[in-house]
This record gives structure tokens, C-alpha cells and sequence, in this order.
């Protein structure tokens, strides 16, 4: 994105912040909902993208931030809250990115998805074992305008991050990997490090996710705050979007919250086999995804 | 001229009882020797003598099991490849290998923006123009990889490793699968490489090729050093022939 693009972006966002003085019930609900897959898908295309790497490993971070949440949201002041849950997830992401980003395709798959399913597990067994108390209270006084007001902020920080690396050494770096790591090592890219760095970035953002949305819970326990099913639909928002620009992400994000809206209100009980079509369809039918597809019109070729 | 250049300088690179093995098969046993600044040296041998795994060996693709690879007297044995680029090692692959999403300026900007002498930006772009030109590909630098002939895709690659301005090119088959005018532009390509003070280590098969441009070759099979020299001398050695054609020919 060009900085004059960044900038109407991110004036739209600024906009956008009016939302909770017109409507305080179903819309800014809605817009929550929005946001906060805004942030996430926008946050795994930003790894997954250029490097290829697909991993599930959302809940996990998304969850931390959630978990941080309710056990210091009421110890300590809010802004420190968000530091720490930023600072466990990236912690987090070194210690897993170093040991798992040696595998590759469908092993870097298998094990981020087994990485929350871990977490969650050793949550569980803290709270049975330790704390003796499964679940927790969410008590902070935030509202949910506040909450919409800092996931936008989160949105067009990670935008402006986003554009930052588009155009440097280390966003080049990670697209020459997803082209061929063997080439990227020969020359002279520590394909580690940059796969590490970029892992870490996204999933602090992740983190900060989960710890914004705690509040909105109210009560938390692991498999609301894991739910692994918060992976895969960043995924598939992500896929169907396209992860080739920055804004590909968002153009799956908002037609998919908007289809769950409507699932999960009309037909409560077939909600996971119809998103699991949805996925299927999603796949299939646009592979590049709406922005490839987007892509590919303009250049005139057939889509 | 290259007994002269032997003992009169240290050697850019040398080998030392290089061993690796993938299961029981030994691809590469006990070889040793090196090549000196401004040298090309062939490293011949029939296929499946190991040459390509030397040169991985040597370019940090693999790690050796045994023995040492000295580039400029410093031990860098084992190191990986990113290292050993940034230390003035670049080499291109026996199956070519661009990268298809990007253009050939951003593939040729790939080479220099992580090298031994980075660059970036603006710079990187005018010094991978000047490198496309240099490779027979200038003015096609917004072209997309993809759409590359596999001769075209050879040439990008070469680019792309003289963009790390290497002190040691390792060419793995570079020459093959050329057609004829292709084959005369890559020699004399290598050739000009040469006389600009380029060292050169190329695996070829084109022996046509080896008699322009190699100094000296090197002669493998079956993961061992069989024959040095120069290239008329080696591929007259009774122990090439029969390496290459066999006991009842030789």
C-alpha cells in the first residue's frame, strides 16, 4: 500500500470509531465481530501469506490474551494488562517458533494446531491442580465501544505495520522464502530468523486480540478462551480474502462474519456442517482468493 | 598458468577428507583440493560420482560428516548457507531454480538485498537492471519469472549470484541443456567472469565447455578423487575413461 492509501485507510478507520454513538446493541455487536477477525485474519496472512506456512496456531495465541486478561484484569491497570499479553504471546511465539519452524508443510500444520490444544490442556490441568477452580470471572470495567475503539486501533497499527514491511528488507525476505527456502538460504537470508520475527509480530497481535475481547466474556474457562474453531475460521476468512495484499484478508472477513451472523441466528444447530461447506466452497471455488480473483479481472484474463 | 598461480597464492578454497554418506551409500569419500583465486576448476566425473553433493557440502546445502572446507583460510566447515553466502559463496542449482511469483529485477534484487555487500531500494534496483543486462536479459526486468525459457531461466539465476558479488561461484551444470547459441553466450559469459578476476567451480558435463574454460579439473567417482589436472591431460587419464566408459572400452 502506498502511504496516501495507508492514510485514507486508516481515515476510514477513524470514521469508523462514530460507530458506538449511533448504535450501541445488534450493529456495534456486529462491528466487534468484524473487527476483531479484521485483526486476526489480517495478522495470520501477514505470516502465512508470503511465507506459505498455514498454521492454526490462532486459538493459542488468541486464548493467552484472554487467559492474561482474566487472571490480571483486575490486579493491575488495564494498558498494563494489554503489555504483558502482548509480551507472553511473543514469548510464546519465539519458544514455538524456533522449535517448529524447521518443519515444514504439513508438519508446521499438525503441530500449530496440537500447540493450542496443548496450551489449553496445560491451563486446564494449572486451574484443576493449582488454583483448584476451573473457569474464571472476567471483571473490568470496559465497554463495549471501548472494546471496538481498540481493536480498530489494533487494525490500523497492524495496517501500518503491514505497509512498513511490504517495503522492507525482512516483508522481501519472508516472500522470497514462500518462494523457495532453498534459494532464500543461498542467498543469505537466515530463513530462521525471519520466519521467527514475522511468527512473533503476528501473534503478539493475536494476543492482544484475545485480551481485548476477554472483557466481553465475562466468564472464561480453557475451551472458550482455545476454542480451536477461532483458528480455522481465521483461516478460512484469510484464504477466501487472499493473502497476497494487505487488505485481502478484510475482503474475506466481512462477507464471512456476516454469513455467520445469519448462520448462527437462522440455523443454530447446523452451524458447524454449514461453515464446514462454506470451507469446502471457499477452497475450491477461489484458491487465490477474492483479492486474486479481483486481481486477475483487472488484468482482463479470464477469472 | 596455473601451477604458476598455485604456488605463488594461498588457495581461495580448500577441501579436506570431505566425507558424507546418506545411509549406507557414501555420495562423497575422503575428497580433497582446492581452487585458487582466479582459477575455474572443473569437477567432472559420471553421474552419481557425487559432484553435486560436493558442491552442497561445500555451498552449506549439507553438512559434512567428516573433513573440513577452508574458504581464505578461515575454517568454515558446517556452516549454513546463508552464512557461507555472506562469506562470498554463491552458486546456482543443477535444476534450475528462480523464483516464479516475482519479477526478474526483484529476483536479481533477492541476490543483493541480503549479500555480502547489501543493497536496497533504488540501488538494488539500477545494480540488478545493470546485472540482468550483464546476463543477456536487460530490459525485461518487470517480466514476471514465470514466463522465463529455461535458457532465460539459467541466465536469471546467474544473475542472481553474481548479485551476491561471490569471491567463489559454484556453477552446478549450468551449461547443460543449453542449445547451441545458448551454450556459445554461456561460455563466453563465464569466460568475461573469468577475466575479471571471478573463481569459479563448475560441475559440467559439456566437455567442450570444460576445454574453454577450466584451468584445471577435478575428477570424481564413486564419491572419490580419481584425477587432477589440466582438462586435456585428465580426460586422456586411463582412469577417467574407465571411470566413464568402463573396464572393456578404456
Amino acid at each position: 500500500m502506498s502511504n496516501t492509501a495507508l492514510a485514507i485507510v486508516l481515515a476510514g478507520l477513524a470514521a469508523m470509531a462514530a460507530l458506538p454513538f449511533l448504535d450501541t446493541g445488534f450493529w456495534l455487536a456486529l462491528a466487534i465481530s468484524i473487527a476483531q477477525y479484521a485483526v486476526l485474519a489480517t495478522a495470520w496472512a501477514m505470516f502465512s501469506g508470503p511465507t506459505r506456512y498455514v498454521s492454526l496456531a490462532t486459538a493459542a495465541f488468541f486464548g493467552i490474551g484472554a487467559y492474561t486478561v482474566a487472571v490480571l484484569g483486575e490486579v493491575l491497570p488495564w494498558p498494563v494488562v494489554l503489555l504483558v499479553a502482548g509480551v507472553i504471546g511473543a514469548v510464546l511465539s519465539l519458544l514455538v517458533g524456533f522449535a517448529t519452524l524447521r518443519l515444514s508443510g504439513v508438519y508446521f500444520v499438525v503441530f500449530t494446531f496440537g500447540l493450542a490444544e496443548l496450551i489449553r490442556q496445560l491451563v486446564t490441568w494449572f486451574e484443576v491442580n493449582v488454583t483448584r477452580s476451573m473457569g474464571r470471572y472476567v471483571f473490568v470495567e470496559i465497554t463495549q465501544a471501548q472494546i471496538y475503539w481498540q481493536l480498530l486501533a489494533l487494525f490500523g497499527a497492524l495496517l501500518a505495520l503491514g505497509t512498513w514491511l511490504a517495503r522492507s528488507r525482512l516483508g522481501f525476505a519472508l516472500h522470497v522464502i514462500g518462494e523457495d527456502e532453498t534459494v532464500a538460504r543461498h542467498v543469505g537470508i537466515d530463513t530462521a530468523r525471519a520466519k521467527v520475527a514475522l511468527f512473533a509480530l503476528s501473534s503478539v497481535f493475536m494476543a492482544l486480540v484475545g485480551a481485548v475481547m476477554a472483557p466481553r466474556w465475562t466468564y472464561l474457562d480453557p475451551a472458550i478462551a482455545f476454542n480451536p474453531s477461532i483458528s480455522f475460521t481465521v483461516l478460512i476468512m484469510a484464504l477466501l480474502g487472499g493473502t497476497r495484499s494487505l487488505l485481502g484478508p478484510l475482503l474475506g472477513v466481512v462477507p464471512l462474519a456476516l454469513l455467520f451472523e445469519v448462520l448462527t441466528a437462522r440455523f443454530p444447530n447446523h452451524f458447524s456442517i454449514l461453515v464446514g461447506i462454506v470451507f469446502l466452497l471457499v477452497v475450491y471455488a477461489v484458491p487465490q482468493g477474492v483479492s486474486g480473483l479481483l486481481a486477475r479481472l483487472r488484468r482482463g484474463a479470464p477469472a | 598458468m596455473s601451477a604458476a598461480l598455485q604456488s605463488q597464492t594461498a588457495p581461495l578454497l580448500r577441501v579436506e577428507g570431505l566425507r558424507r554418506a546418506f545411509g549406507g551409500l557414501v555420495a562423497v569419500d575422503g575428497l580433497s583440493f582446492t581452487v585458487h583465486p582466479g582459477e575455474i576448476v572443473g569437477l567432472l566425473g559420471p553421474n552419481g560420482s557425487g559432484k553435486t553433493t560436493a558442491l552442497n557440502l561445500i555451498s552449506g546445502a549439507l553438512a559434512p560428516d567428516a573433513g573440513r572446507v577452508v574458504l581464505d583460510g578461515r575454517d568454515v566447515t558446517g556452516l549454513p548457507a546463508h552464512r557461507l553466502t555472506r562469506l562470498g559463496i554463491a552458486r546456482t542449482f543443477q535444476l534450475v531454480r528462480v523464483l516464479p511469483g516475482l519479477s526478474l529485477n526483484e529476483n536479481v534484487v533477492a541476490g543483493l538485498a541480503f549479500g555480502r555487500e547489501p543493497a536496497w531500494g533504488a540501488e538494488a534496483r539500477s545494480r540488478a537492471a545493470t546485472l540482468l543486462t550483464r546476463v543477456g536479459l536487460g530490459g525485461r526486468d518487470n517480466q514476471p519469472a514465470s514466463i522465463l525459457t529455461y535458457g532465460d531461466q539459467k541466465r536469471l539465476e546467474l544473475a542472481r549470484a553474481l548479485a551476491l558479488s561471490p569471491r567463489l561461484l559454484l556453477l552446478d551444470e549450468w551449461l547443460a541443456g543449453l542449445n547451441l547459441t545458448e551454450l556459445r553466450g554461456g561460455i563466453d559469459l563465464i569466460a568475461s567472469l573469468r577475466d575479471e578476476g571471478c573463481t569459479v567451480l563448475m560441475v559440467e558435463h559439456v566437455m567442450d565447455a570444460i576445454r574453454a574454460l577450466a584451468n584445471r579439473c577435478v575428477v570424481m567417482n564413486a564419491g572419490q578423487h580419481i584425477a587432477e589436472g589440466p582438462p586435456a591431460e585428465v580426460l586422456a587419464d586411463h582412469a577417467v575413461i574407465q571411470a566413464y566408459l568402463g573396464d572393456d572400452d578404456a
